[in-house]
């Protein structure tokens, strides 16, 4: 392609990742799904309407789809498979396979990421307020219902450990 | 007559993960870790990406084609039109009237005039802006009404199918008489994951094609028309699919994926963008109807009357079976010994129209509800009592003159919808309000309506169509030595966790814990369509009779091994319980382990059900299989002075036969309600002289985590005859009535007629009658 190229290194999950030679045009979602591997972030609508790409910016959330990825450089860039390692989930993924929160899935990477994001800042949201925080998560399979079953499951669980109260 | 509960042991005691559990998706972990493969994550070394050029206009005769100017842009590898398409020209699921390319007419806009490759999205896009098409634009023929008596804009006709349902008398009449006309708007199935998949050249002329579908062996069997090969040089395997819920039944990118890469003999990959998925697959078909009901002064319905025109756009598609259904459901799950409909499907310059969860019945449901509540409202009686005093019981008889010899349990349904408690009254964070985020509705205005509506719908294929699939099961010692289950079925998991009961299956059927399953592919036969519910009972059935076969080629070479004479006697002696095989007299036993140390046990099924039988021409036959069942009971808060409604909760009764998963049944019906809803008050496909204005999800609104009331749900269980564990499909009664039940509980608060969905706020506060 006639356009200027560029070669550019990003941090992604407390790793460096190199990108050679890229369109400068190219969105964090493009490059992190499409050159380094890492489709965790999904692409269904890249007008930052679903939050389906959902990742973390130097700590806050944002729709990759809307960030351009050479504008990333020097940032601390958190996806989905950043979060809890191959053989072991984080309570909130763990959540979402036992209240059933997962049909097909487009969506869920975006909502794990989100709902990290919100039960860090927010460990004590109300149903109000999760409803509120995922808002910008669309969902078509579920009607959300699961998935707040899922965030009150987290909560329950981290206050249980937060007040040294054994699970019942 | 008689009761419609069967007594049959469905499940078998004491198998863990079996049927009727609430077991976790074995494709779950994968999906909350992010490593789940979509038909979008695909990626092959030296692959390029395909792009398709649409029509801009809905209507137009296309003079020339230049593509000169895009095949020297370098990355461009290359583009091809119509005169490219090896085989058939055009492609359909019940007819096949859609071009590949559009070669010289344009009957929508949106309509794929030529498609190019290259290597890299933005170059591919670039190259299709550069693509010269001269169009001569035309009038779009865009009223379906007009359209059934127009000039034909396809050589195969305006009219898909014109059909009449007649039964009872056709004068017959009663004391009170309600009339209506309804319209329902264009509801897109908004599925998350975007059309995609890649083609891979097999170097020999054939090609192997990963891609999201509903069904895999349709979709080859029109890939390979279209090329020109042998299906057997077209294998295609499922993907990972983003939702579907209709929209992937018809062939999208398929054909011209698998085009660029044969000619350019690399992998290519497309995948759709938001807005080209709005082009690129068939919406909900809009509607208009006219309805009129008879009943007598006690309620009891004496005849319904209805016109029934679906807008099916371009194409044909499923539209066919779409207005069968629409037709077949007009009167609602009621009892009416009078009835005469007639419906019309045709063709216009509108956006293609085919299957969406509810497949027809959506339409006529919300039409014959809304007429419900009309008529209790002229009989001074209680909505809900109309609908208990009228509704339909097995053995009753339906307008196409079938028997009902299933399950109906209407009845249940209406009494379990009822009686969950109401909700809280309005109180509380202004985040309840109607209007949300934007904080706008003022307490002193908001008015709370109940409302509510029941709906039906058969299960499977219909008419008279060998509906069947496909299921092959093997057991063997695993590399741990341990019985270890294979299956094989081409069903495709679309997110409703047929994945899942596939292996409950396995485990009831066989006691084997470890069940794999291989992908879905063509190298089995065709498990038939993901749609119409049918999955549950068709693939659950496949997998169900393969593992029965399975079971007696175990048993009968334990009996040989241990020289029991094998023919009558051996089901009698010999049983398969809980994996181990047991001599039912002698007391002795054989491991499942034991038993397959001679070798691995497989089995391929291919399970049809019972036969149907195609309408007649007053569309009088037993043309379906089974029926399902749910009603629901809405309540909301509107200001009307704003125009803006909440729905606070859906309570609902639903038939599901027997709960197979029952987590996953809920998860199927909060989420069907959730389309409901979304139909009722915010979804559609804004069209305008044949274009959309609102091809993305900034401008067409899918409920969110906000939007979405609670829901509050009660199983009847009632096992159907005939069905596999007595299961009906659960999919598809959630998207129903909903939708009616919340335009009830608006008319309730509002007071105003409201005959079309969505409603938008103008419908309320700009009304001539608003209170």
């Amino acid at each position: 392609m006639e356009d200027q190229s560029v070669t550019y290194g990003l941090r992604i999950n407390d790793r460096d990742h190199g990108v050679q030679a890229g369109w400068l045009g190219e969105s964090l979602l493009y490059v992190l799904r499409e050159r380094l591997g890492l489709p965790g972030a999904k692409n269904a609508c890249e007008q930052g309407e679903c939050g389906s790409c959902s990742v973390l910016l130097d700590g806050v959330l944002v729709c990759s789809c809307c960030v351009l990825a050479a504008d990333a450089v020097g940032s601390d860039i958190r996806t989905v498979e950043g979060l809890g390692d191959p053989d072991t989930l984080t309570d909130v993924q763990q959540a979402f396979l036992d209240e059933g929160a997962v049909q097909c899935g487009f969506c869920t990477p975006g909502l794990v990421v989100t709902l990290h994001d919100l039960l860090e800042h927010r460990p004590d949201a109300d149903e109000l307020a999760v409803r509120e925080a995922i808002s910008g998560n669309l969902c078509r399979c579920t009607g959300y219902g699961r998935i707040f079953a899922a965030v009150a499951a987290v909560q329950r669980q981290r206050a249980q450990a937060r007040d040294g109260v054994s699970g019942v | 007559m008689g009761s419609p509960v069967s007594s049959a042991p469905v499940t078998r005691e004491g198998v863990r993960d079996g049927v009727g559990a609430d077991v976790l998706r074995p494709d779950g972990i994968p999906k909350v870790q992010g490593r789940f493969g979509f038909s979008s994550d695909l990626f092959a070394e030296g692959m390029l990406w395909g792009r398709t050029l649409r029509s801009p206009h809905p209507a137009a005769r296309i003079r020339s084609i230049d593509t000169s100017a895009a095949e020297q842009i370098a990355g461009v590898q290359v583009v091809v039109t119509a005169a490219d398409v090896p085989g058939k020209a055009t492609y359909g699921l019940e007819h096949d009237d859609q071009p590949v390319f559009a070669a010289d007419v344009i009957r929508y806009q949106g309509e794929p005039v030529a498609a190019v490759a290259a290597d890299h999205p933005e170059v591919a896009w670039r190259a299709v802006q550069a693509i010269e098409v001269d169009y001569e634009p035309v009038d779009p023929l865009i009223d379906s009404e007009v359209a059934i008596d127009a000039e034909p804009i396809h050589p195969d006709g305006n009219v898909f199918r014109h059909l009449r349902i007649v039964h009872g008398h056709p004068d017959a009449t009663a004391d009170v008489i309600v009339e209506g006309s309804y319209e329902v708007g264009m509801q897109d199935q908004a599925f998350m994951g975007p059309e995609s998949g890649m083609a891979i050249p097999d170097g020999d002329g054939g090609v192997d094609l990963y891609i999201s579908t509903q069904w895999l062996h349709v979709d080859r069997d029109q890939v390979a028309a279209c090329l020109g090969l042998d299906p057997a040089q077209v294998r295609l395997t499922l993907a990972g699919v983003g939702g579907a819920f209709g929209a992937r039944e018809d062939v999208s990118l398929q054909v011209h994926v698998c085009l660029l890469a044969l000619r350019t003999g690399r992998p290519v990959k497309m995948i759709y963008s938001r807005e080209e998925s709005f082009y690129g697959h068939v919406h909900r078909h809009p509607a208009r109807m006219h309805y009129r009901h008879h009943a007598d002064r006690d309620g009891t319905l004496v005849k319904v009357e209805a016109r029934i025109v679906l807008d099916g756009g371009a194409y044909a598609s499923s539209s066919t079976a779409v207005i069968a259904n629409a037709c077949a459901f007009a009167a609602g799950p009621y009892r009416v010994p009078h009835v005469y409909v007639e419906g019309w499907a045709v063709r216009t310059n509108n956006p293609p129209c085919g299957a969406m969860r509810g497949f027809g019945a959506v339409q006529s449901c919300f039409a014959h509800e809304a007429q419900m509540d009309k008529l209790a409202a002229a009989l001074d009686m209680d909505p809900v009592d109309l609908r208990l005093h009228n509704a339909l019981a097995p053995g009753d008889t339906l307008p196409t003159g079938q028997v009902i010899t299933g399950t109906a349990p209407v009845r249940e349904c209406i009494q379990a919808a009822m009686r969950h408690p109401l909700p809280d009254d309005v109180d509380g964070d202004p985040l309840q309000f109607p209007g949300g985020t934007g904080r706008t509705a003022d307490r002193e205005h908001i008015r709370r309506g109940v409302g509510f509506a029941v709906g039906f719908k058969n299960l499977m294929f219909s008419e008279g169509f060998d509906d069947y699939s496909t299921a092959a099961v093997r057991v063997e010692r695993g590399p741990d030595g341990k019985p270890t289950a294979t299956v094989h079925c081409a069903a495709a998991e679309l997110g409703q966790g047929f994945v899942t009961l596939a292996q409950q299956i396995v485990r009831t059927e066989l006691g084997v814990t470890r069940v794999q399953l291989r992908p879905a592919d063509t190298a089995v036969g065709s498990a038939g369509s993901s749609s119409a519910s049918r999955q549950t009972w068709m693939s659950g059935g496949a997998v169900k009779a393969a593992c029965e076969d399975v079971r007696e080629r175990l048993l009968e070479r334990v009996a040989q091994q241990r020289g029991i004479e094998v023919r009558g006697a051996r089901r009698e002696v010999l049983e398969l319980r809980h994996g181990v095989i047991e001599h039912v007299d002698a007391g002795w036993t054989v491991s499942l382990t034991d038993a397959l140390a001679d070798g691995p046990v497989e089995q391929t099924h291919e399970y049809h059900h019972p036969k149907t039988h195609p309408l007649d021409r007053d569309g009088q036959g037993d043309a379906h299989v089974s029926f399902v069942f749910a009603a629901h009971r809405a309540v909301v808060d509107v200001d009307s002075e704003l125009g803006l409604v909440r729905v606070r909760q859906i309570s609902t009764g639903q038939d599901v036969g027997k709960a197979l998963n029952p987590l996953q049944v809920v998860g199927q019906i909060e989420g069907g309600i959730a389309q409901g809803v979304g139909l009722a008050v915010m979804e559609e496909i804004v069209v305008d002289g044949g274009r959309i204005l609102n091809p993305s999800f900034t401008d067409y609104l899918i409920p969110t985590a906000l939007d979405m009331p609670e829901v509050v749900a009660t199983l009847i269980e009632q096992p159907e005859p005939g069905a596999p564990f007595g299961a009906k499909g659960v999919g598809e009664p959630p998207t129903i009535s909903s939708t009616p039940a919340v335009m009830s509980a608006i008319r309730a608060a509002t007071g105003l007629d409201l005959t079309r969905v969505p409603i938008r706020p103008d419908d309320l506060a700009l009304a001539p009658d608003r209170d």
